[in-house]
């Protein structure tokens, strides 16, 4: 795969070989061949179940290092609700937001204001745009997911930027202003829960280009805080509202926009459940659809460290305390800036699948074989080929990339009938 | 070059619920596969939705074929009763025989034929009260 446009990759020395991410795979981008997992090019939609799953750990996302931080002059932390999810016993936000800007960083700008702007946008949206459902543009998974699987549902879209995109060019603006510095002097850092959001600032689809210098995992920013000491003084203010806090799980999205018509799924599959729906068009009087790959939310994302359910019950505490407060569309434009929108650049592109044959009548005739082989094989989806399913496989042999006697039981066949055959062969020897 | 047909057949009980949309689901995952074009993918689907409801809905049981050839995609339904009286009222958006049973669980508003002939390029219907109905409905794919 094109490392530049996929975070999940495989550390071939702990892969041993098992079945557990090709199960898990939403997209069946999985196969494992010659004893080690790979990943197909053009099916993963870096959603993370593997990593969740490999019970080896060999299943990784690229990001980047902390260290990075050490290529700019002056450095900016972007930190999600779901970030301070992670601590245990905190007194105030200003804590970690202090403890961030003790690791080198020079300011620390919370994701949840990017979040509080495009909800108030996306209101406005939904006034303007006569389309049902909408569906929410936050999980950088489900957008590739459509892009891959349901591209008819592209204008379904909110194009608009993703929460932290937003966030990001803000907090540079803001801070080459105030501190009289030239912008490309400074690096801005997405602290990130999952695989999918460090693709997005790689690939940043429908814009022109990313605002973001920088993904680094939860999980290494967590390790690098829990081994310091607890900040006494704080010096960053929060600006979080219970609102923009409200994004770090399933629901806070749609609850930030004041609807009460929409549905908040997440898990990868669940989406894709009610992706089918809206597809089949048994939806259209829906408003808005929230879907997130990860259980949760993005207190659920493979690269963040503590139990998502935990997480969410720490930010449900802590929002407790915060202002109960939404910008209207107008307050959301001059926090933006004359010229500046969270509008994408370009529209969302689907991203097909390579097709069986490109022309049809071929691959028509290939399906046929296809069904024919699958008609043959067991039907109980083992994995024990290498493919997901029995019917992924009879597509891998036509394919030409697997074999018929990759499938155990065909193979077991096989053996007896050739044992059989000899057999015969030499209690009947026909020739003398 | 010699005619090249993809036929694919579902059986559709009466009053499955349990199995709604399995065959419509079989029916746009075959179609995606092939590559045809995803916008007729969709019309497709939700046509195959429709008339696999329909089945369930109104219908003694019958089937549900997937034809694809070079030139169309062509959807059959084919049921064994109890057909439509009157074909002309099915097809007005909103008339519906469903009974409360059915209506209470968001189903048989009325747009079932509707849809389908809304979503099909060419579209038939023939029906014998206490025979069945026939409904074909053909998408081109140029």
């Amino acid at each position: 795969m094109n490392p530049r446009n996929y975070s999940v990759y495989l550390d071939k020395d702990r892969c041993n070989g098992c079945t557990h991410c090709l199960r898990v795979c939403p997209t069946e981008a999985i196969r494992v061949r010659h004893g080690h997992a790979s990943i197909l090019a053009g099916k993963c939609i870096d959603c993370g179940m593997c990593i969740r799953t490999c019970p080896y750990h060999a299943k990784k996302a690229r990001t980047d290092a902390l260290a990075r931080m050490e290529d700019f002059k002056y450095r900016i932390a972007l930190p999600g609700p779901e970030f301070f999810g992670q601590f245990a016993n905190l007194e105030s936000i200003e804590v970690v937001l202090e403890g961030i800007l003790e690791l080198g960083f020079d300011d620390v700008f919370e994701i949840t204001r990017g979040a509080d702007i495009l909800a108030a946008r996306q209101r406005e949206i939904l006034q303007s745009n006569p389309r049902r459902p909408l569906i929410s543009a936050a999980c950088p998974s489900v957008v590739r997911l459509i892009q891959k699987s349901f591209p008819e549902l592209l204008p379904n879209i909110i194009p608009v930027q993703p929460p932290e995109e937003v966030a990001a060019r803000l907090a540079r603006e803001q801070f080459a202003v105030r501190h009289q510095v030239r912008p490309e002097d400074i690096g801005v850092f997405l602290f990130t829960p999952c695989p999918s959001r460090r693709t997005h600032v790689v690939t940043h689809p429908g814009m022109e280009r990313s605002h973001i210098d920088g993904a680094i995992s939860i999980m290494e920013v967590y390790a690098a805080m829990s081994s310091r000491k607890h900040p006494a003084a704080t010096r960053a203010k929060s600006c979080a509202t219970l609102y923009g806090m409200g994004w770090g799980a399933i629901g806070g999205e749609s609850t930030a926009m004041g609807l009460n018509d929409y549905l908040a799924v997440d898990g990868i599959q669940d989406v894709i459940h009610v992706l089918e729906e809206i597809e089949n068009n048994n939806l259209t009087d829906l408003q808005f659809f929230e879907g997130m790959a990860c259980k949760g939310g993005c207190v659920g994302g493979s690269l963040v460290f503590e139990n998502p359910f935990v997480a969410k019950n720490r930010l449900r505490k802590m929002m407790e305390g915060m202002p109960r407060v939404r910008l209207d569309g107008e307050a959301a434009r001059v926090i933006l800036g004359e010229g500046n929108d969270v509008l994408l650049d370009n529209p969302l592109e689907p991203l097909p699948e390579p097709k069986l044959d490109e022309n049809l009548l071929v691959a028509m005739r290939k399906m046929e074989q296809i069904d024919q082989l699958a008609m043959k094989l067991p039907g109980l989806d083992c994995g024990s080929c290498g493919s997901p399913t029995c019917q992924c496989l009879a597509e891998d042999v036509i394919r030409g990339e697997a074999t018929e006697l990759d499938c155990i039981f065909r193979l077991k066949e096989y053996i007896s009938q050739s044992a059989r055959e000899l057999l015969d062969v030499s209690c009947n020897p026909e020739e003398e | 070059m010699d005619e090249v047909v993809l036929r694919k057949s579902y059986d559709v009980e009466a009053g499955d619920f349990e199995s709604a949309g399995d065959a419509s689901a079989g029916i746009k995952a075959t179609l995606k596969r092939l590559g045809v074009p995803t916008g007729i993918v969709r019309r497709v689907a939700i046509a195959a939705y429709e008339s696999e409801i329909n089945l369930i809905i109104h219908s003694m049981g019958g089937s549900l074929t997937l034809t694809v050839d070079g030139e169309s995609v062509c959807l059959v339904s084919d049921d064994r009763g109890p057909g439509i009286a009157s074909i002309e009222k099915a097809l007005q958006a909103g008339w519906s025989t469903a009974p409360d049973s059915v209506r209470s669980l968001g189903f048989g508003a009325g747009m079932g034929l509707p849809n389908m002939k809304k979503n099909a390029d060419e579209f038939q219907i023939d029906s014998t009260v206490n025979v069945g109905t026939h409904i074909v409905m053909r998408f081109h794919l140029s």
